[in-house]
């Protein structure tokens, strides 16, 4: 048998949790850890919050020499993904059911992508603490002309 | 609060012009389908893997014996002709994933509770939540086959609701009729405004 396809032998595929031996997951935790490989185990953005509604517009391309000080960014193809999707502006919650991706993985991509000005984000107006009486005759004269 | 246009080059962190409606109750009640009844694109779904924060701040019991527990929720979206776009978010039908209801109700404008009268106590989480938040709500009855016909004031009644808050009778499959809904419950949202 030759290994030279690179692939390392079953028994050691789970080997990236580190030492001791003891698995970090189990058969319990099903597919929901494949997703959070994407993001390299983050689940949390500690930058803005993406609210479900807030549209992303993928931003002009930065300038090729406007270089990231700092180690190499190295993109996940769902990087990829999400700025080909968001050229015309499309919703947080839209991404996650577009690319069939849970709400916290795709927030943690978004937030890579702020991080390097990839994306733009518009936040939802707050119409809801104080809706003004002229945006909800809006809403309904738009609901009525469906 | 300007209506944002689509030809304007963006700016981050300008305000779009999106306004969010919830749509509450048992499950199959009609929620999907209400959501689907009036949204320009087919209801799409989006699933958020359940985490360790996330439970416990309720009853655990049943999740744990899941292997996998995602939350999956159905939304729509209509872009109105005035440019606004209003998304319609079914909420998860297990009452145990508070967590998100938060997030779904942060700048919701308001709620539908759809109600089958024939399993009338499906709906009284959500109508407890909506008037504990605050979230002003209105009651669809669902027209199911079959169902008894119980009177709008029965169902206020059961529900223990003050008689400013709309109950009405509706078919969701019926395009018209869930416009009439969404309408009763802006409606509703701009008196309970006036009478603040």
């Amino acid at each position: 048998m030759d290994r030279e396809d690179g692939h390392a032998p079953p028994e050691g595929a789970n080997g990236a949790g580190g030492a001791g031996g003891t698995a970090w997951y189990d058969d319990a935790a099903g597919p929901v850890v494949r997703p959070y490989a994407l993001t390299g185990g983050r689940t949390h953005y500690d930058g803005v919050e993406f609210d479900l509604v807030a549209l992303i517009i993928t931003a002009d391309a930065p300038g090729p020499d406007d270089a990231h000080p700092g180690p190499q960014w190295v993109p996940e193809p769902e990087h990829g993904m999400i700025l080909e999707l968001c050229r015309t502006p499309l919703s947080v919650v839209e991404i996650a059911s577009d690319l069939e991706l849970p709400l916290g993985v795709v927030r943690v991509l978004l937030g890579d992508l702020l991080d390097h000005s990839l994306i733009q984000v518009r936040r939802p107006a707050p119409v809801a603490q104080f809706p003004s009486e002229r945006v909800l005759k809006e809403v309904i004269d738009g609901i009525r002309a469906l | 609060m300007e209506s944002v246009r689509s030809d304007a080059a963006p700016t981050a962190g300008e305000s779009a012009l999106t306004v969010k409606i919830l749509v509450a109750g048992g499950f199959g009640v009609g929620k999907t389908t209400l959501v689907s009844a009036v949204s320009e694109i087919r209801p799409l779904r989006t699933e958020e893997a359940l985490t360790e924060k996330s439970i416990g701040i309720d009853d655990t019991t049943a999740v744990a014996s899941k292997t996998t527990t995602t939350v999956a929720m159905d939304f729509g979206r209509i872009t109105l002709p005035n440019g606004l776009v209003l998304f319609v978010f079914g909420t998860p039908g297990q009452d145990r994933f508070w967590f998100m209801w938060d997030e779904l109700a942060k700048g919701a404008l308001g709620a539908v509770v759809l109600v089958d009268t024939r399993r009338l106590a499906d709906c009284f989480a959500s109508v407890d939540y909506f008037e504990r938040r605050g979230v002003p709500f209105i009651i669809g009855v669902n027209r199911f086959d079959g169902a008894g016909h119980h009177t709008h004031e029965q169902v206020r009644d059961a529900l223990d609701l003050p008689p400013e808050i709309p109950v009405i009778t509706c078919d969701v499959r019926d395009r018209e009729d869930a416009k009439r809904v969404l309408i009763t419950l802006v409606e509703h949202i701009m008196r309970s405004m006036s009478r603040v």
